[in-house]
């Protein structure tokens, strides 16, 4: 297995409020090879936005700070870098697309001329270059009739459209890894399939490595290499995608895997996890999960699990894992 | 396309070519007094009537539109300028930069506006460049304020987190992405600004402070006039018609450009 492009090493965020701080992300790891479609799976408030906002040193409040951890970018670290040099990461080596591409476009700027600018910004040459450039990469992410599409501003396009105008926007730069935050949830079922489509395409075509955000483990199943569970802003579980949904170890991975339509046997109620995630102001000690989970031993309000190898990158951190006759009786019951 | 915007459009456009065309339009010397018709009524020869020197008024108008269309927009373009920039850091950076600027604004609305103008003026000496510069000294405020107000919500926004995730810097953040954006609000009040400007600029001839007699102004026109306007009311209606006709399409385009503006957002 070759190097990994990206690399991150026990990545924290504090939120500051007063005198307390909390870790809202808490030494996530995790890494990212050439090519390859990793999702950051979880539910609201697990963190896994945060990280990737992190990553990118976009951090949304002056009280949320990162507190910790290493970056490496193709073997160079790139967390300690002086913000005037990771101006040319951002955007450049790491693209980022987010769940409302409605909102994340210029209101007022024509759809062709947003991805021209960045065009230019990135990569220079005359404005003529940079506009055919636009249309071409408006063409590849599949808006139909793109030269004259170009000229439309973001209120004139669908959903979709604007989802794969951001696309083509963040791959103006031709970057390296594209942060994708739930770029399909504000789009209807037929859509979102195409837009996943669309990105396995350019993976293909481009060598592209993602880092797919979402709480929609049908999603993860169909699109991605590998799997990473962020609960409570911690690694549960995560390991290649196959082995991860063929063998669960951790509960919440498994309570997850239950509450995803079609696991129930086709009749009967959905599943759902008990309780809520926790707040990031009242997180509980010891393994995250134990105040919901049904697993929950005498340790796991106390002690913090480690993150334990049970298959070749196949890590979870469970006091007390899922073994796989338990599981079986769960899909059977 | 509105009506109100088409409208004013083309009132201002009026304007802009008696402005220019002045020399052309204008049947007398608007300075030329003929001592043998004072105060005639508007007939056949003075469609406007003459003044207490014998000026023709229609004369006298058409060349004040030149000076009052000057002041008019210079009197916006340059508080509009520094408005725009001192809002656009003050709301992007906040902090120290944004308590500088607003401390500096709090100190100038502590003063009534025509009071702080006058002053400066005074310093400055008499003269339409003194009342500009006064102008752009003191009402840079209201865009500095509206501006800021936008720039501070906008900072928020999606798309501007968007931007900086396209690794683009502050400046290119600022002016490129989030001033288009902010702009609609002060581009209409610009407009009605525009207005009170004209009647600032008025005032301020009025009291001897701007632009000096004989020059054709509106404002001095209306000034003059007054003393006569139970016996010789043509000489002040005429320039208060032009100063409320050249008002008025200022507003239909600010509300007109409104409209427009407003739908992309």
């Amino acid at each position: 297995m070759s190097a990994p492009l990206l690399r991150v090493e026990g990545l924290t965020v504090e939120s500051r409020a007063g005198e307390a701080a909390t870790r809202i992300v808490d030494g996530v790891s995790f890494a990212l090879r050439r090519g390859e479609i990793l999702g950051l799976v979880g539910e609201s408030g697990s963190g896994k936005t945060m990280a990737c906002r992190a990553l990118m040193r976009l951090l949304p409040s002056s009280r949320l700070a990162l507190a910790g951890g290493s970056v490496e970018l193709a073997g160079e670290e790139i967390m300690g870098l002086p913000e005037a040099a990771f101006r040319s990461i951002r955007g450049r080596r790491i693209g980022m697309i987010f769940q409302n591409p409605a909102s994340h476009l210029d209101p007022v700027m024509r759809i062709g001329e947003q991805i021209a600018e960045s065009v230019r910004f990135h990569q220079g040459g005359r404005r003529r270059q940079a506009n055919e450039k636009a249309v071409e990469l408006l063409r590849q992410v599949g808006i139909p009739d793109p030269a004259q599409r170009a000229a439309a501003f973001p209120h004139e396009f669908s959903g979709g459209m604007r989802q794969r105008a951001m696309i083509a926007l963040a791959l103006a730069s031709d970057p390296e890894i594209l942060i994708a935050d739930e770029p399909t949830t504000a789009l209807d079922v037929t859509v979102q399939a195409q837009i996943l489509r669309l990105l396995k395409e350019i993976r293909d075509s481009r060598g592209l490595s993602i880092i797919f955000i979402t709480h929609d483990l049908g999603v993860v199943a169909q699109l991605c290499d590998s799997i990473c569970v962020l609960y409570g802003g911690r690694v549960c579980e995560i390991g290649p995608k196959r082995e991860v949904l063929a063998h669960p170890r951790h509960p919440y991975t498994a309570g997850l895997m239950a509450c995803q339509p079609g696991t129930a046997g086709g009749s009967g109620r959905l599943r759902t996890i008990p309780g809520y995630p926790p707040a990031s102001d009242a997180l509980p000690s010891g393994c995250r999960f134990h105040p919901r989970c049904s697993h929950a031993v005498s340790p796991c309000a106390e002690v913090q699990p480690p993150l334990d190898p049970f298959a070749p990158d196949h890590l979870a951190a469970c006091h007390n894992p899922v073994r796989q006759a338990s599981l079986r009786t769960r899909e059977t019951a | 396309m509105p009506h109100a915007l088409l409208i004013g459009a083309v009132l201002l456009a009026a304007f802009v070519f008696v402005a220019v065309a002045a020399p052309l339009v204008a049947p007398y010397d608007p300075i030329f007094q003929d001592a043998t018709a004072r105060l005639a009524a508007p007939s056949a020869a003075h469609p406007f009537g003459t003044d207490n020197y014998g000026r023709d008024i229609l004369s006298r108008v058409v060349w004040g539109t030149r000076v009052d269309l000057q002041i008019a927009v210079l009197g916006v373009i340059f508080p509009f300028l520094i408005g725009t920039a001192a809002g656009t850091l003050s709301g992007y950076f906040g902090g120290l930069t944004d308590s500088l600027f607003m401390r500096v604004v709090d100190i100038i609305l502590a003063f009534p506006f025509l009071v702080l103008m006058l002053a400066i003026i005074a310093i400055l000496g008499p003269g339409l460049a003194s009342f500009y510069i006064a102008m752009a000294l003191v009402g840079w405020v209201s865009y500095a304020r509206l501006i800021r107000a936008q720039i501070l919500v906008l900072r928020q926004s999606d798309f501007a987190m968007a931007a900086r995730s396209l690794g683009f810097g502050h400046a290119r953040i600022m002016f490129r992405h989030l001033l288009p954006n902010a702009m609609v609000g002060s581009i209409v009040f610009s407009m009605s600004d525009a207005v009170l400007v004209l009647l600032n600029g008025a005032a301020i001839s009025y009291l001897g402070l701007g632009v000096q007699p004989p020059t054709a102004e509106w404002g001095i026109m209306v000034a003059e006039g007054q003393a006569f306007v139970t016996s010789a009311w043509w000489i002040a209606t005429f320039p208060g018609l032009a100063i409320v006709l050249l008002a008025f399409g200022f507003s239909l385009v600010a509300d007109g450009l409104g409209e427009k503006l407003g739908v992309r957002q």
